[in-house]
């Protein structure tokens, strides 16, 4: 459908050049050869009348001769480029997609490397994210960094398992999946609003940006289909197993890598520090840990029946 | 539990509007937290409260008159559709 916009966008324009540029024949546009050039001088107001009689007639022809329809194309294609850098100057001042593209940048080694650090935080000592000259390392290279390739995966593939575990209590219909979807959603931006405000709130001087949160809170999925899954499988048992087990993970997945970015330089190693700034922040990271498994668990419960 | 995107902005409007309905005078000075009452320290720790309260005024402030607007549209909207 765009193409025959274009199509005809362009037949619009070669039309306009032939009149604009027969009716000033005498400065000898390249495309046709100047027939006003034939009669005499004193004749040239006659001579440009004919030129444009003339360009009339040319106009059913030179729509399909090469010159005119490069120049065409070459003008709308210079449009459409110039369409495209307007587009995305003006994209890039709400979505920045630069900084996008950063959280996307991850290969199979740190998937399934952060996958199992998901579900078995415990062995793992070096939480901290390695920097390179002032920006965070990409996450191919450091598997403690955030991405979001993960959370947006576990989220399509949260819906999914949902509708499945629906159609096994019978309860499905297609309407439900975008349900599904748009509950979960919400409950997402309500955390990550949360969590921005609590944020807000205490002060709190951190260099963890909103996509990052998103990152963060898009993690519990993987541990929502996990339990999920072994409750299809096995039973109403396997699902509370795991998803008491994923819960834990989670949590601690959470403490230990809230704990680096939000507490001071103190806290984080663990020693006791004094004030009540600190006993906040601790606070903080505690009930965002903590707010991980209610929504684990309340985002799933009506699935097992 | 089956929220919709219509109902966070519902959410979003409600709340927004109790926030900027909070009077300085008649209601916030009651609890000592008016303007001239809790914002008093400079230092790099302003403190919870003291967050609320610019948080609570800049609210006022800012969505004052973009919450009469989608005010306006809301009531229309609910009246011709119901």
């Amino acid at each position: 459908m765009d193409y025959t916009a274009t199509q005809s966008g362009f037949r619009q324009q070669p039309n306009m050049h032939m009149g604009n540029s027969s009716m000033d024949g005498t400065d000898g546009s390249q495309l046709f050869e100047d027939t006003s050039g034939v009669a005499a001088g004193p004749q040239a107001g006659y001579s440009n009348q004919q030129a444009g009689l003339q360009a009339a007639g040319f106009s059913g022809q030179s729509l399909l001769s090469d010159p005119m329809s490069n120049l065409a194309m070459a003008y709308g294609s210079s449009l459409a480029s110039q369409g495209r850098e307007m587009v995305d100057k003006n994209l890039d001042r709400f979505i920045p997609i630069s900084k996008l593209k950063y959280y996307f940048a991850v290969d199979t080694v740190y998937v399934g490397k952060k996958l199992g650090l998901l579900v078995f935080p415990y062995m793992h000592e070096n939480w901290e994210v390695s920097y390179q000259q002032d920006t965070p390392v990409a996450p191919r290279f450091d598997v403690n960094a955030p991405d979001l390739y993960i959370p947006a995966m576990a989220f399509i593939t949260y819906i999914l398992v949902a509708g499945l575990a629906l159609g096994t209590q019978n309860k499905f219909s297609p309407e439900l999946l975008g349900v599904q979807a748009s509950s979960a959603l919400v409950w997402l931006i309500m955390e990550v609003l949360a969590v921005l405000l609590s944020l807000y709130l205490v002060t709190v001087n951190t260099d963890l940006t909103t996509i990052d949160l998103l990152a963060f809170s898009g993690y519990k999925y993987v541990g929502m289909i996990v339990g999920v899954v072994s409750g299809l499988l096995f039973g109403r048992p396997a699902y509370y197993l795991s998803l008491l087990w994923c819960c834990a993970a989670i949590f601690v997945f959470m403490i230990r890598t809230l704990r680096l970015k939000l507490l001071s330089e103190a806290a984080a190693e663990g020693r006791q520090v004094r004030g009540s700034r600190n006993q906040l922040r601790m606070y903080l990271t505690m009930s965002i840990a903590g707010a991980q498994p209610l929504f684990m668990f309340w985002l799933t419960y009506h699935l097992i029946r | 539990m089956a929220f919709t995107l219509y109902s966070l902005i519902q959410t979003a409007i409600l709340c927004t509007n109790a926030v900027a309905v909070l009077h300085e005078e008649r209601f916030l000075s009651k609890f000592g937290w008016g303007v001239d009452q809790g914002v008093g320290g400079f230092g790099d720790d302003p403190g919870v409260k003291a967050q609320i309260l610019t948080l609570i005024r800049s609210v006022r402030t800012v969505m004052r008159v973009p919450l009469i607007i989608v005010n306006t549209v809301c009531i229309v909207l609910l009246l011709l559709f119901g």
